[in-house]
């Protein structure tokens, strides 16, 4: 059984049909943001992520009418902004594979493998470093915009296939079958993709916080 | 997946995305719960990953340049049925 669009999303998907300027302006109120965080994570550049954006809305315009609530209104437009996004990274030579997790980086574990003990030892695969609490790092340190910046610097270091997933999950806060359904891949690629990023990002701040 | 009755930390570490996500089956997901009763180390870890997760989510929305919202909504005005 299809779930029923809530009501606020029919009313705005009809205001936008009708052409309401004010629907409209709306949308990109809300969704404009996120939508140009995460296509700047496919793109080259600010502004070809800018025209990534207004090419999508574009889409979205031309595309209601077709709309028919089998997915919320954010999961159908970001699924044209990611695929506006990732046509256009092709064009610029970047090609950005999600399905397929081969070859994008060869890290084994989350963590240096040699945090834990070695077969060797008497408690194989125990801590032998094990993370210390930030908590004894001088308080809101965590919180400071320069902790930001370092989460912002990491973000864009990671491969895009991992820097979009944890925009649209833990920056965007979008759920895990959002994610999937914009982005046309399995929930075990969502999660290992998801899992990767949050493994760096953590230890891009456990560096920071020491 | 099937783990042997006692988990490493490398290990909890591995599946500690997948606890999140609540896609552990139950004897999966009891195995990491005793671990980390008595690991400090991998609950100082968990407690890192949803930290990094939080403050991730604090990072502020990239406002829309006024540039761009005024080709939008040239865009929708030459679209608009109205
Ligand atoms: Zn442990």
């Amino acid at each position: 059984m299809v779930a029923q669009p809530p009501l606020e999303e029919r009313r705005l998907v009809d205001a936008l049909r009708a052409g309401d300027e004010s629907a409209f302006t709306r949308l990109v109120e809300e969704y404009g943001p996120a939508m140009l965080r995460v296509a700047r994570m496919f793109v080259s550049s600010r502004a070809v992520a800018e025209e990534v954006v207004q090419e999508a809305w574009v889409g979205v315009l031309n595309g209601i009418g077709r709309f028919e609530g089998r997915s919320s209104l954010k999961t159908w437009i970001f699924r044209i902004l990611t695929n506006t996004a990732k046509t256009r990274a092709v064009r610029e030579g970047r090609s950005i594979p999600f399905s397929s997790l081969a070859g994008e980086d060869e890290e084994g574990g989350a963590v240096d493998a040699d945090r834990f003990l070695g077969d060797d030892t008497r408690f194989p695969g125990h801590w032998a470093a094990p993370p210390q609490r930030w908590e004894a790092a001088p308080e809101g340190r965590l919180l400071a915009a320069e902790t930001l910046e370092v989460l912002e610097r990491e973000i864009a270091k990671l491969p895009a296939n991992q820097a979009v997933v944890v925009t649209m999950r833990d920056v965007e806060g979008f759920d895990a079958d959002d994610v999937c359904n914009a982005l046309d891949i399995s929930e075990t690629n969502q999660r290992v993709l998801l899992h990767r990023a949050r493994t760096k990002l953590r230890r891009a701040l456990e560096e920071y916080m020491q | 997946m099937r783990l042997d009755r006692e988990i490493t930390c490398a290990q909890v570490v591995d599946l500690v995305t997948a606890y999140l996500e609540d896609v552990l089956d139950a004897d999966d997901r009891e195995r990491v719960e005793e671990h980390l009763v008595f690991c400090d180390g991998c609950s100082t870890y968990l407690d890192q990953i949803r930290q990094t997760i939080a403050v991730t989510g604090r990072l502020e929305p990239e406002d829309i340049p006024p540039a761009l919202q005024d080709k939008l909504l040239a865009a929708f005005r030459e679209w608009s049925p109205a």
